[in-house]
């Protein structure tokens, strides 16, 4: 069910991946003003903006589980939160690490985008909690739904709340004007923001494959068990 | 603040692609261990309904 283009998917983000590495490390320029740490940004955006996709995508098949009650909708909300929660472990920390080698901080209280993430971040946290913490699978599904729609929501208005904040010290990859970047600086970017999309999605199809083959083998056991066996 | 020079910036480059790659490869770990028991539980009960079916030809059940 899920499987279903898994193989070529896996070997167009090894691809992908390895192309990326070494258009980062051969092909792109040292950034004038930051130097080698800039490097940082063609993992750390990408994960990012991935990341916060990928909380968008699970508000939206909440909404289609909702809509046509189709629970493995619900799978693929809870999936696709469950990857973008561990992207934005990723985030988190390569954020904090290029913080210390650019800003001399891991961390900037006063600095809206880092704070606006570690909000959405600590949101989505409280997903796991409220999901496992109802039994019956049919509510468990329905509350996870409504979970993931409005906190779906809350993350483009998160979003376009930062760019609005007057703070400008957080780099700008992307803008209107398509940033500062140069040619070839775009093209790794755009080379990686693929990659971790590929990553991301052949990620995703991996865990609702492993997640259905339990399902069917649950669904197998019970059908083989003598009956008055739990 | 000044561009860091390539051996301070190395560590911090090399940290954050450490990270990501390590984030991964746990994920995938974890994963391959979950299809590793799917499998080990898939052959136990392929087992079990080859020792059902065994039982039944033996008892002169019609097999479905």
């Amino acid at each position: 069910m899920f499987s279903r283009g898994i193989k070529p998917l896996a070997i167009a983000t090894a691809v992908m991946t390895a192309v990326s590495l070494g258009l980062v490390f051969f092909y792109a320029p040292l950034d004038a003003d930051q130097g080698f740490i800039q490097k940082i940004f063609y993992v750390h955006v990408p994960l990012a903006i991935v990341a916060l996709c990928g909380f968008v995508a699970g508000g939206i098949m909440g909404v289609i589980h909702l809509r046509t009650g189709d629970r493995s909708w619900d799978a693929r909300s809870y999936v696709a939160i469950h990857m973008s929660i561990i992207l934005g472990v990723a985030v988190l920390v390569t954020g904090a690490l290029w913080a210390k080698a650019a800003w001399g901080h891991w961390w900037l209280w006063d600095e809206p985008v880092l704070v606006s993430f570690l909000v959405v971040f600590l949101l989505y946290c409280v997903y796991y909690p409220l999901r496992f913490s109802i039994e019956d699978p049919e509510r468990q599904a329905r509350y996870s739904s409504v979970f993931a729609i409005a906190a779906g929501a809350f993350v483009p208005i998160n979003f376009a709340a930062v760019r609005m904040a007057e703070a400008f010290t957080h780099p700008r990859v992307l803008s209107q004007t398509g940033g500062s970047m140069p040619g070839e600086m775009r093209l790794t970017f755009i080379a990686c923001l693929v990659a971790v999309t590929l990553l991301f999605v052949t990620l995703w199809k991996f865990e609702l494959t492993a997640k259905n083959a339990s399902a069917q083998l649950n669904r197998l056991r019970r059908a083989l068990e003598p009956e008055g066996v739990s | 603040m000044p561009a860091l020079p390539l051996d301070e910036a190395g560590k911090y480059v090399a940290a954050a692609y450490i990270v990501f790659f390590t984030l991964i490869v746990v994920y995938v770990a974890i994963m391959a261990a979950k299809v590793a028991r799917i499998d080990r539980e898939l052959t136990e009960l392929t087992d079990l309904a080859e020792q059902q079916r065994a039982e039944r030809d033996r008892d002169g059940e019609p097999v479905a």
